[in-house]
């Protein structure tokens, strides 16, 4: 099997199906080191991992560093919030900073997007982007798409529609690519104040009605609203939203199927799913959580794989 | 150009192979205790034969065995063009108080059998750890390792390849050494 075709993790659109296909024969090997009674690889124990989160992160920044920790990396951690970010110091000099330290891998969260890209042009380190702005979320996108994978065995012909605000979801288009790419087909469904000018492009409809969205697809994966996002508002109220494109047990209950449901959290729970659908046995949620360990985990490894030797 | 010379055939892999079952039998008895583990992913053949021969010797059905991936466990990752893909970890018993056997079908440089080690002992504490391997490429090693059961030791260039075939792979069993001629 071929190496990964790209040095960075910096967007799934950057990536080829053989990639994908890589990282998740090799996530499926790390779910049995998880099991095992010492979870702890030497794998990259010469190497030093800096997870940069210039945005609040709770689940990616501790399954990151869990993965990273199972994988024997020293890791260094820094929110921009207790830095000299906000001093005025540039991200490129942050980096530099941090990089005359001795760093072989950065793990970038930033609000801009392309932050990661222009990292890469920059630096002499391997770069994960771990959400840029509303641009892309590769690792999310990575552990969803596994997650149909480990649930249905392949992803192939597999009809996924994604919910919610699809404008400033990276999420989405993360998603977007890395499930086309392994022959999945994708819609999505919101408001149509929340959906991107150039949908069509992507090769990718939009549903405006939730209950045809849920009849023809097989997973649902509800994403959520980000309010943090919107210095306009893009629908009248939280209540109107989530009567139209809220997902609760009666609207499940009235499908004549079973459809999985996915969210990548945190839950605004009420608004875009109910509790009865987010703690029911449709829900994979958790599943995800889990994956979000062994997805990153193969991804580091890969990568790490291709520093040149010491 | 290639020049190629088969060491062992089918026959004496099997000879080879009953020898070093009788050998294990010395010293593990009924294998009552005994753990034989195969290193992913070419120790998994000769495993399943040794496997399969004790069974028929001793009449014990139940021998404990499994099989371990090393590939978390390498010391050349950044060292390395290809991609390490791991296989199978494939060891679904504690080794705790366990006399193991690892199993490969060559022996070179001795570091496969180093992470092995290292990967064995995240299932417990075995009480001894044996190497037994078909080939041995002795003053080859950059470890200090040595094997407890040998099949048959071959003194060969470092520049030179020793290939065992399996019947499961490619259809016949024989072990070849294989000279690049410059």
């Amino acid at each position: 099997m071929s190496n990964l075709s790209v040095d960075h993790l910096l967007g799934i659109k950057y990536l080829k199906k053989s990639d994908v296909e890589l990282i998740f024969k090799t996530a499926d090997n790390f779910k049995k080191i998880i099991n095992q009674p010492i979870k702890k690889v030497p794998s990259l124990r010469d190497i030093t991992i800096a997870n940069l989160f210039f945005e609040d992160s709770t689940r990616t920044k501790l399954s990151f560093e869990l993965a990273e920790k199972r994988l024997s990396a020293d890791v260094i951690n820094f929110a921009s919030g207790s830095s000299s970010v906000k001093k005025g110091e540039t991200l490129l000099d942050t980096v530099n900073n941090i990089l005359a330290m001795k760093v072989d891998m950065i793990v970038l969260r930033h609000p801009n997007p392309g932050a990661s890209v222009f990292l890469s042009r920059n630096v002499d380190a391997k770069i994960v982007n771990a959400g840029d702005g509303t641009h892309e979320h590769p690792t999310q996108a990575l552990l969803d798409t596994y997650s149909i994978r480990e649930k249905y065995g392949e992803v192939r012909d597999k009809r996924i529609v994604i919910i919610g605000d699809i404008l400033h979801s990276r999420v989405a288009l993360s998603n977007i690519y890395c499930l086309q790419k392994l022959g999945a087909e994708v819609k999505v469904c919101g408001p149509s104040s929340l959906m991107p000018k150039h949908l069509d492009s992507l090769g990718v409809t939009h549903f405006s009605n939730l209950k045809k969205a849920l009849e023809w697809c097989d997973i649902a994966n509800v994403l959520r609203i980000q309010l943090e996002r919107q210095d306009v508002n893009y629908f009248p109220s939280l209540r109107e939203y989530s009567m139209l494109y809220g997902i609760d047990k009666k609207i499940l209950d009235s499908l004549n199927k079973e459809i999985t449901i996915m969210h990548p959290g945190p839950i605004n729970r009420g608004v875009e799913l109910s509790s009865d659908v987010a703690d029911s046995n449709h829900a994979i949620i958790l599943d995800q959580v889990e994956n979000g360990v062994a997805t990153p985990f193969s991804t580091w490894f890969l990568l790490a794989g291709k520093i040149q030797g010491n | 150009m290639l020049e190629e010379r088969e060491i062992l055939n089918k026959e004496s892999i099997v000879i080879t192979i009953e020898r070093l079952c009788h050998q294990l039998i010395e010293t593990h008895n009924t294998f009552d205790n005994t753990v034989l583990i195969g290193v992913q992913p070419r120790g998994t053949y000769l495993n399943n034969r040794i496997l399969e021969k004790l069974e028929l010797i001793v009449c014990n059905s139940n021998i404990a065995s499994g099989n371990v991936d090393i590939s978390f466990y390498r010391d050349d990752l950044m060292r390395r063009d290809e991609p390490i893909v791991p296989e199978i970890m494939d060891i679904n018993i504690s080794l705790e108080g366990k006399n193991v056997v690892l199993i490969d079908d060559v022996l070179f440089t001795g570091r496969s059998i180093r992470s092995a080690i290292d990967a064995l002992m995240t299932f417990g504490r075995p009480r001894s750890v044996e190497l037994l391997t078909l080939i041995d490429r002795r003053f080859s090693r950059d470890l200090p390792i040595q094997p407890n059961y040998v099949g048959k030791v071959i003194d060969a260039m470092e520049s030179e390849k020793i290939i065992v075939e399996w019947k499961e792979n490619t259809g016949v069993d024989r072990v070849l050494i294989r000279k690049s001629k410059q």
